[in-house]
């Protein structure tokens, strides 16, 4: 008997890739927000101060960059972030996101491929974009609160690195998904794992790492901007 | 003296004797020296006919004077929506000197519409599935005048992936559909305007090929249609040719197409590389100190610096001919003209046919002569140059000369990395990977994107890159790679390999014996052999 062929899916990454936004802009956003005039003007020159450890420290090593990073959310009302989500989703993200990225998931889609988002984004502020994507399929990353209020900590599991790569075997095992089917779309080098495990691998909008690791192994490299 | 008396068939048929000089060949971006078998025969390409003096002139004359139809002028009315579409980068080749044709007749054109009240004026560049032109490029084109009034938002290429950009013609009664660019079908006049450098080119192909989209296209890119072509290159022996005329027709019912075609002269090039085009025997002392100077220069140079060296020489055509009006009278004026130009009577087949391959080719333009169009420039164009019968023996051997660099550019010819990779090692056979894969590459989400948003030829290109050299692969016994720089590339195309002429000559005799027959086509040359 014929094994019945198994479906594919195309696995997006967000920031970078289908929007220009990454994750200090969200930072920002929330962090002109305070609930004092005082406290948004600090926590903003605080962001912005950060911007150069940021930057460095996503160079070295996405964990790390995630540790220090969420840890600017500690002391975050839950309320509050969620109140101001689809205010940052209009004003910020909407705007941000890459004409040609509607293009290439409506494409997508019509080959009949499973849309799925992996993205070390908040669930929070990913939710109304996948909405307007129409992507129902999407694993995030989520903040940890305690009574309310965020720890500054990620809830399990950290979607980084290899971790992506590991979600999706395992989504893909429980799904039926076909990985040699499959693509994925990714803008930075950090998401190499999750690259390098499908049959149609695709370099977005890449940094110079990528585009050089792109260009190594032959991947098609787009640039949806 | 039989060697005396075969000399004088033809100017541009030379027979090599005991007193010839050796021959130039182009490999790739070198240019080597060889000395040929004696009584090798060696074809040029004709002197070149005269440009017109006058050719603005020439192109007015043309549009005031059509065929089958009114004057442009007489058809336009204020108000009316018009959009000129033109040829796109793969002609002529290499790019012309500026200013380029195209733009003398867009110049002209468009004064005349605006002259007569028509503001609605599209320019579509008509790319079909090829690589959307760069914006460089489309300046170069155009020229600064029509770039700076109408791009981006009135100068653009064509989009074959763009749903919205698209609109159903209808179908022919042999069910091959054709969809069109739908701001040239819904305009009240669509002005194509073309520069014809093969006989292939122009016609019904230039809007039922260049503005439509994957699925019109491969109802006739497809390699059935390339064996029964025979040759090509020959209007009224080619298959797809028939095919072009039937979606024309539905072109003509639907669409109000004032079609103005030039043919050019082959004058590829002049000055400091005309030495290129002349019979060695011939060479004075200044062009051979100038092949010396180039060959020297070159072999200082990396490759990437020889190639770009290339390319930035402009070819030196000027326009023989120009007529304008309806598609089928305009085109076979057209055709005449360029047989005039390219046609060479040729006697007897070869039983060896050497070809050297220069960086030229359609296809890779400002970009790298990838394996696969190695392929398509071997047994697609140079096997393809011939009316009545090929220049080849059936089973013969063809001998090319080309360092088959296993190198693809990454931005133009994505697709064609992995049909080379991927599926090349799993079959050769056109059929099965039209069948099997075609639509897959045609479809594929990141090749799509590359080639609506970037400069790649569409997914599907490879596949018709293939099937563009069937008729060839299916007629030559057996291909020779001579100075390929690996064995995997000739491997992989199913070709032997040798590492240089002499070798391949030595080899090729093995299979066809001692006496045979052994023509070389002196490249880079633009020719038809109109058999006996």
């Amino acid at each position: 008997m014929l094994e019945e062929s198994l479906a594919g899916a195309a696995f997006y990454d967000l920031e970078g890739t289908l929007v220009s936004t990454n994750l200090v802009h969200t930072l920002g956003f929330y962090s002109k927000r305070q609930t004092t005039l005082l406290q948004s003007v600090t926590k903003s020159a605080t962001t912005f101060l950060s911007l150069p450890v940021f930057a460095i420290t996503d160079q070295y090593s996405r964990k790390v960059f995630n540790d220090l990073y969420f840890k600017r959310y500690k002391g975050q009302s839950e309320d509050r972030l969620r109140y101001f989500a689809h205010e940052l989703f209009e004003d910020v993200i909407k705007p941000a996101v890459f004409p040609g990225s509607y293009e290439l998931i409506e494409k997508s889609r019509s080959l009949g491929l499973r849309q799925v988002v992996i993205t070390g984004a908040l669930d929070l502020s990913v939710k109304p974009l996948m909405e307007h994507l129409g992507i129902t399929e999407f694993v995030t990353n989520r903040l940890e609160f305690v009574n309310g209020m965020a720890t500054g900590r990620l809830l399990p599991p950290v979607m980084a690195a290899a971790t992506k790569a590991q979600w999706i075997r395992t989504y893909s095992e429980r799904e039926g998904i076909s990985l040699s089917e499959s693509y994925a779309y990714t803008d930075s080098m950090s998401d190499l794992p999750m690259l390098s495990i499908v049959g149609h691998p695709a370099a977005v909008n890449p940094d110079m790492r990528l585009r050089q690791t792109a260009l190594h192994h032959d991947w098609p490299i787009l640039v949806l901007k | 003296m039989a060697l005396q008396l075969r000399k004088k068939t033809h100017e541009s048929v030379i027979y090599i004797d005991r007193d010839s000089a050796p021959r130039i060949m182009p490999s790739g971006e070198d240019f080597i020296l060889e000395d040929l078998p004696i009584g090798t025969r060696v074809l040029y390409p004709n002197p070149p006919i005269k440009g017109l003096p006058n050719r603005e002139a020439a192109i007015r004359y043309a549009l005031n004077h059509p065929h089958g139809c009114d004057p442009l002028f007489a058809q336009l009315e204020p108000g009316m929506r018009v959009t000129v579409a033109v040829d796109d980068i793969s002609l002529p080749l290499p790019p012309m000197a500026t200013p380029d044709i195209r733009q003398t007749i867009l110049e002209i054109v468009l004064d005349m519409l605006e002259g007569h009240g028509v503001d609605d004026i599209h320019i579509i560049i008509a790319n079909s599935l090829h690589r959307k032109m760069t914006e460089w490029e489309m300046k170069r084109m155009a020229g600064q005048r029509v770039f700076d009034e109408y791009y981006p938002d009135r100068y653009y290429n064509h989009d074959a992936e763009w749903a919205d950009g698209l609109i159903k013609i209808g179908e022919t009664r042999h069910k091959e559909p054709l969809t069109l660019n739908r701001r040239a079908a819904e305009s009240d006049l669509l002005i194509y305007v073309n520069i014809n450098l093969v006989p292939m080119d122009g016609g019904h192909k230039s809007v039922a090929v260049g503005l439509c989209d994957y699925e019109s296209l491969r109802a006739h890119h497809d390699p059935q249609t390339i064996r029964d072509s025979d040759s090509y290159m020959d209007p009224a022996r080619s298959e797809l040719n028939r095919k072009c005329v039937r979606l024309g027709k539905i072109v003509d019912e639907h669409l109000n197409v004032f079609h103005i075609e030039t043919a050019i002269n082959n004058r590829m090039y002049k000055g400091d590389m005309d030495f290129l085009l002349k019979n060695e025997d011939d060479f004075t002392a200044f062009d051979r100190m100038k092949f010396e100077a180039m060959r020297y220069t070159m072999s200082k140079l990396p490759r990437p610096a020889r190639r770009k060296l290339l390319h930035s020489r402009p070819s030196q055509y000027e326009m023989i001919a120009c007529h304008a009006g309806k598609t089928d009278p305009v085109h076979e004026k057209i055709v005449a003209k360029g047989f005039e130009q390219y046609s060479i009577p040729i006697r007897g087949q070869a039983d060896i046919l050497i070809t050297g391959i220069p960086d030229i080719s359609p296809y890779n333009v400002y970009s790298i002569l990838n394996p696969l169009l190695v392929q398509v420039m071997a047994l697609g164009y140079h096997f393809n140059f011939y009316r009545n019968k090929p220049l080849l023996k059936k089973g013969g051997v063809m001998i090319l000369h080309h360092p088959c660099y296993d190198d693809f550019d990454h931005r133009f010819h994505p697709s064609y990395i992995e049909f080379f990779n991927r599926l090349l090692p799993e079959t050769r056979n056109a059929d099965v990977l039209r069948d099997k894969y075609e639509r897959e590459f045609a479809n594929n989400p990141s090749y799509v994107e590359m080639y609506r948003r970037g400069n790649a030829y569409h997914g599907a290109h490879p596949f018709f890159m293939w099937y563009w050299g069937e008729n060839g692969r299916q007629h030559v016994g057996k291909v020779i790679a001579a100075g390929a720089e690996n064995s995997h590339v000739p491997a992989m195309l199913g070709w032997e390999r040798a590492d240089n002429l002499t070798e391949a000559i030595a080899m090729a005799r093995s299979y066809m014996g001692n006496s045979a027959e052994i023509t070389m086509l002196h490249q880079p040359m633009i020719s038809i052999a109109d058999m006996e």
